[in-house]
């Protein structure tokens, strides 16, 4: 564990070693509360929630994770220094869970960042505040199921653009695997437990959960479980690839 | 040969690395002691830093093994790996920290904390003359000082072995000098392992130097026993007057231990002959007394010891003998040359 919190935290002070950190966490208070104002008319519903504004998070992290994400391995091994870390006597596991604890708590700093708009609707009017304290979890819950499959992408290629569009392209899919416009398409033809376990594997199936108050050991474990399922692969993804 | 049987500190046994079709090393077994400085020479693209890269655990040998002290590389790699100190080829570091922070960061990863962690932290700067940038960020500096951050990560825990592959890589004369006695300073407790396209350096510094070629070891031996491999090695050059030349010839070619004399030059009004000496032994003086009790006048005499550079390209230039010659150059090599 020293060695995950040595890595973690020389990767969370590199973040603010450059301003590209600054930059992130304006747009994305920015974005985030934008979407909930003109998008999601968080006032003109005349409800004191932070349902419209949680509701675009699936989707704006679609863009913003990958972003964070993929520089994690692809400049390690463009660089040069994975030969570095990966000689030093640490176990590959702790490098890629320090990595990710760091990027994770990035991403948590960004989401605290969004408070304002949670007193705002404190000072509107009588807010459910249980609800949304959950949702704020389920959010951060699922920003890490998106970081680890961005993380293990960035293991596999060195280019980090490439890192970012095929993440931001699997998050997608793992999005549109609950809309009913996919699982429509599949009902059709494929049995029920097919149908299901798609849409138990969306993001937004279990986010929309969490924000409508119901915060279910389920939704905890599905995200949870990525997260570990994507960092497994990732360890193998490293393993593999460092060295080209 | 001299050496007492030394316990290894870097043992390889056989080690092969296939990248695709490519057999970048095929079968390089090496032991290194501590007090040795190995010179690990080669052309570009011979397997040196795919084998350096498996003697520090950054890769997997696909047969062989590498013992680490005697501890097994693949089996306990941590334990292994804290023996050791790297510098990778080009010295990568992190570009966004400073030569303090990125060194606090190894030392907290080498184990040590707290006023420790900077005490070892303000050595290795020192040793390897980072002050003065110690607070600048990496990617700012200079190529030179950017190795020398690489060489303060390796040598920060006082491991008792060196990996460093081309240390003194685009070092102008004076940091490659600061380097080499560096190096030197910290030999006599270490195993040191340094790959280089420099021959000097071997001679500077290395107690012993292997040369490898298209993934093999074709020459192992100090740099003397690797001139001996040369033919015109303890050859005796000598420079007479045009006048004398003819009984001069005579002369060395006379002598019991000359197998040979060629016509090197003949230049105003002068003719250098080289003498070889069978069996690489010493002749100069038989030489200069002969030509002395004959007297003719000598301008100049010299030994050739024969340069490393001529070693090298004699020993990897030869494409399709180079398979062949691999076996028996190491004989020779360890025979100190005696016999050739």
């Amino acid at each position: 564990m020293r060695n995950v919190w040595i890595i973690a935290k020389r990767e969370f002070a590199g973040y603010f070693n450059t301003a590209l950190a600054f930059v992130f966490v304006v747009i994305f208070v920015a974005l985030t509360s934008a979407f909930a104002f003109y998008v999601g008319n968080l006032f003109g519903r005349g409800q004191a929630d932070l349902y419209p504004f949680f509701q675009y998070h699936p989707w704006l992290y679609l863009m913003l994770v990958p972003a964070v994400a993929m520089r994690l391995w692809a400049e390690e091994r463009k660089s040069g220094t994975i030969e570095l870390l990966m000689t030093l006597p640490i176990a590959p596991w702790q490098a890629i869970v320090g990595k990710f604890l760091a990027a994770w708590a990035f991403i948590g700093v960004a989401l605290v960042l969004t408070f304002p708009i949670w007193i705002t609707v404190n000072m509107l009017g009588n807010p459910d505040n249980g609800v949304i304290l959950a949702s704020y979890i389920g959010s951060f819950l699922m920003a890490g199921a998106y970081l680890s499959i961005g993380s293990f992408i960035s293991a596999l290629t060195k280019n980090q653009v490439i890192a970012f569009i095929v993440s931001a392209l699997i998050c997608f899919l793992f999005i549109m695997a609950g809309l009913n416009l996919v699982l429509g398409f599949f009902r059709e033809w494929a049995p029920a437990f097919i149908v299901s376990g798609l849409e138990s594997m969306s993001f937004l199936s279990h986010f929309d959960q969490i924000t409508r108050g119901l915060i279910g050991l389920p939704s905890v474990i599905f995200y949870l479980s990525m997260i570990a399922f994507f960092l497994f692969a990732n360890t193998l993804a490293v393993e593999q690839k460092k060295a080209e | 040969m001299t050496e007492p049987v030394k316990p290894a500190l870097i043992k390889t046994e056989r080690l092969i690395k296939r990248f695709g079709d490519i057999t970048a090393v095929n079968g390089i077994s090496l032991n290194v002691a501590r007090g040795e400085v190995l010179g690990f020479l080669g052309p570009n693209g011979a397997g040196k830093s795919t084998t350096m890269k498996m003697i520090t655990g950054f890769l997997e040998p696909d047969e062989g093994r590498v013992l680490i002290g005697g501890t097994d590389m693949h089996a306990r790699p941590l334990e292994a790996k804290r023996r050791i100190g790297y510098l990778p080829e080009g010295a990568p570091a992190y570009g966004d920290m400073t030569p303090r922070t990125f060194l606090r960061f190894v030392a907290e990863i080498r184990g040590f904390d707290g006023s420790d962690r900077d005490r070892k932290v303000e050595v290795a700067g020192e040793k390897t003359g980072l002050h003065g940038v110690m607070d600048q960020r990496v990617e700012t500096l200079s190529k030179g000082y950017k190795r020398r951050v690489g060489l303060a990560q390796a040598i920060l825990h006082d491991p008792e072995i060196l990996i460093l592959d081309e240390p003194t890589d685009g070092l102008d004369p004076n940091q490659k000098y600061h380097v080499r006695s560096l190096i030197e300073e910290m030999a006599a407790d270490k195993a040191i392992v340094v790959s280089t396209h420099i021959l000097e350096e071997v001679e500077a510094v290395c107690t012993r130097a292997v040369i490898i070629d298209r993934g093999r070891v074709v020459a192992d031996g100090t740099a003397e026993e690797l001139q001996k491999r040369l033919p015109y090695h303890n050859a005796v050059t000598v420079d007479v007057p045009e006048a004398a030349s003819g009984p001069a010839e005579a002369v060395l070619k006379g002598l019991a231990n000359v197998s040979g004399v060629e016509e090197v030059a003949r230049l105003n009004g002068h003719v250098q002959f080289r003498a070889l000496a069978s069996g690489h032994r010493e002749i100069v003086a038989e030489v200069a007394s002969a030509l002395r009790d004959k007297s003719i006048t000598v301008d100049q005499i010299y030994v050739e010891r024969g340069r490393l550079d001529d070693v090298f390209r004699e020993i990897t230039t030869h494409d399709t003998h180079a398979e062949r010659r691999a076996g028996n150059v190491i004989g020779q090599a360890n025979n100190g040359g005696a016999g050739a």
